[in-house]
């Protein structure tokens, strides 16, 4: 069976394989190696060894956007993770109307980040000007405009995965916690938390990376207004590739950067989360 | 219990407030969308009167000024295409890598895990070049790509069903004279089919709403989605059309909602077994 199957390799593989190479491993190698070279099309590369890298770490708007976006990959992971866990536990006990609420926090997750950034900036500019302010004025702004985004966009998500994790928590253990006399509060920090590590790690994950890697709701939100102050990572990369000529290796050498930069957080992220699983 | 009865009576009333709050946005955008566009900026929260109503004076000039018709026909042809692909190859590829015990099996499995955490920042110069190299800069070229970037998510979640489907009613085939294609087709692509449903509502969710890939590969001149048309009414310079703007926003969204109403309990589900994945 196994060796006939092998001879249909070129039928079951050989399609995705080939849109795989040319669209991800091709690219992707192409990117490493161009890092290490100055070039404005693809074809005019020349080798520079690490001096890509060394100009990026000397770029500031650089440094200052990677600040920026950790402050708001942590801001936005706490919030969002803390008030989905909150409407998942009041969403699971039966309360009248449940349907009708998940269906409505899990919307605006359906929206994608352009439109997003475009129905914010008009509600946000709206109360802003009120105080004889808007968006583009303060970085302050730009920041918690971004939260407030996110927040409304993946709040649902996250509840749902919540959700889904409070559901497959065991009858009996609830049950065993009431016999036992334990409070409400220790039945959340002894039982409940400790059985929803799995799904707190999917959450946690998600929110993080999702953070990290912010670029449609930035650019339609604020485009990084004003100065460039509210230029998250991905922002700024992509505006040192094509706002530049001639920098496009820098961009090329950030974006390495930033993939390992991404692997590592996740990497760490999913460590400390999955060391605290409960094993049943 | 009659205090019991109260508390939870509450609880209902406050998350009943959030939701109001919650759809507010939407239903901001929706009146605007028939202001005039004078008034949008000024007054945003204050509803149309007869003063700033201007019926679809907006929705007319959205879709003849910026061809925003164009976009969703581009937009829906580019979503179909790419997601029926993805289900297809990327089934018959993750069936393939987990029943052939060759060396590369695993090898290309793990290909596709790594190309789930890679940011798009990483490939996007690159891929671009690519794409105008080999001409893949149409709706139908960039189905491909999308092929390609999908890959990771769907084959990590087909593999997971596949290892689920007993061996025996497969061998049970072979026995009976399937060979691995007829095996596959009437076999395993009927049993696989929570797997087709969760596969495409978060491979639609994405493709539908992407705005960077599509800006980068496509050939601007010709083909646009709707995300693009939405970021270059804003970003193009002179006159920006705000009421343009709030009606193309409505047309955009609304897809969207009726496809959410009309799916929702395979898309709530799609999104939990989805998440599993981490």
């Amino acid at each position: 069976m196994d060796k006939t199957l092998q001879r249909y390799f070129p039928v079951f593989v050989i399609p995705t394989l080939a849109a795989f190479a040319i669209g991800f491993l091709g690219p992707f190698f192409m990117g490493l190696w161009l890092s290490f070279c100055e070039f404005t099309t693809v074809q005019n590369a020349t080798f520079v060894g690490f001096a890509n890298y060394i100009k990026a770490f000397a770029d500031s708007t650089f440094l200052y956007s990677l600040g920026f976006t950790a402050l708001f990959a942590i801001t936005s992971l706490v919030i969002i993770n803390v008030v989905a866990f909150m409407l998942a536990m009041a969403l699971t006990k039966k309360l009248a109307g449940t349907n009708i609420f998940r269906t409505i926090f899990f919307m605006p997750n359906l929206i994608g980040g352009i439109v997003l950034g475009y129905i914010w900036q008009l509600i946000l500019n709206g109360i802003l000007a009120h105080y004889g302010v808007a968006l583009a004025i303060n970085a302050v702004y730009g920041f918690w405009g971004l939260i407030v985004l996110v927040c409304w966009q993946q709040i649902g998500y996250m509840m749902i995965i919540y959700i889904a994790g409070l559901q497959a928590i065991p009858g009996e253990l609830k049950e065993a916690a009431d016999m036992d006399g334990a409070s409400g509060r220790k039945r959340l920090f002894r039982i409940t938390i400790p059985m929803m590590m799995p799904s707190i790690t999917i959450c946690t994950f998600l929110t993080i990376t999702n953070g990290f890697k912010l670029f449609d709701q930035n650019l339609a939100l604020t485009a990084g207004e004003p100065a460039r102050s509210t230029e998250m990572l991905a922002l700024n990369i992509f505006n040192t590739f094509y706002g530049r000529v001639g920098f496009e290796g820098v961009g090329q050498a950030k974006a390495v950067l930033f993939f390992i930069l991404v692997v590592a957080i996740g990497m760490i992220q999913l460590r400390i989360t999955r060391t605290r699983e409960v094993q049943q | 219990m009659n205090n019991k009865k109260a508390t939870r009576g509450i609880a209902s009333l406050l998350l009943a407030l959030a939701s109001i709050v919650y759809v507010s946005p939407l239903f901001i955008i929706l009146f605007n969308s028939f202001k005039s566009r004078t008034y949008i900026n000024l007054k945003p929260f204050s509803l149309p009167n007869s003063e700033t109503w201007v019926g679809l004076e907006n929705y007319i000039a959205g879709i003849d000024d910026y061809g925003f018709l164009d976009s969703v026909g581009w937009t829906l042809m580019i979503t179909v295409g790419s997601v029926l692909a993805i289900l297809l190859f990327c089934s018959m590829f993750a069936w393939f890598i987990t029943r052939a015990k060759a060396w590369y099996s695993r090898l290309l499995f793990m290909l596709c895990i790594f190309s789930m955490v890679v940011p798009f920042q990483m490939v996007m110069f690159t891929l671009s070049k690519t794409a105008d190299t080999l001409r893949l800069n149409t709706p139908w070229g960039i189905i491909i790509i999308y092929l390609g970037f999908g890959a990771g998510l769907a084959v990590f979640l087909f593999c997971g069903f596949v290892k689920s489907i007993p061996l025996e009613i497969e061998e049970a085939a072979t026995i009976d004279g399937c060979g691995p294609i007829s095996t596959f087709f009437r076999i395993v692509l009927p049993i696989m089919q929570p797997a087709y449903i969760t596969v495409g509502i978060l491979q639609t969710m994405w493709i539908w709403n992407d705005f960077l890939l599509p800006y980068l590969v496509l050939d601007q001149r010709h083909y646009k989605t709707i995300s693009m048309v939405i970021q270059m009414m804003r970003g193009s310079f002179g006159r920006v059309d705000m009421g343009a703007i709030m009606a193309c926003l409505v047309m955009a969204v609304i897809p969207m909602i009726v496809f959410y109403l009309a799916a929702q309990k395979h898309i709530i589900e799609g999104v939990a077994a989805g998440a599993v994945k981490g």
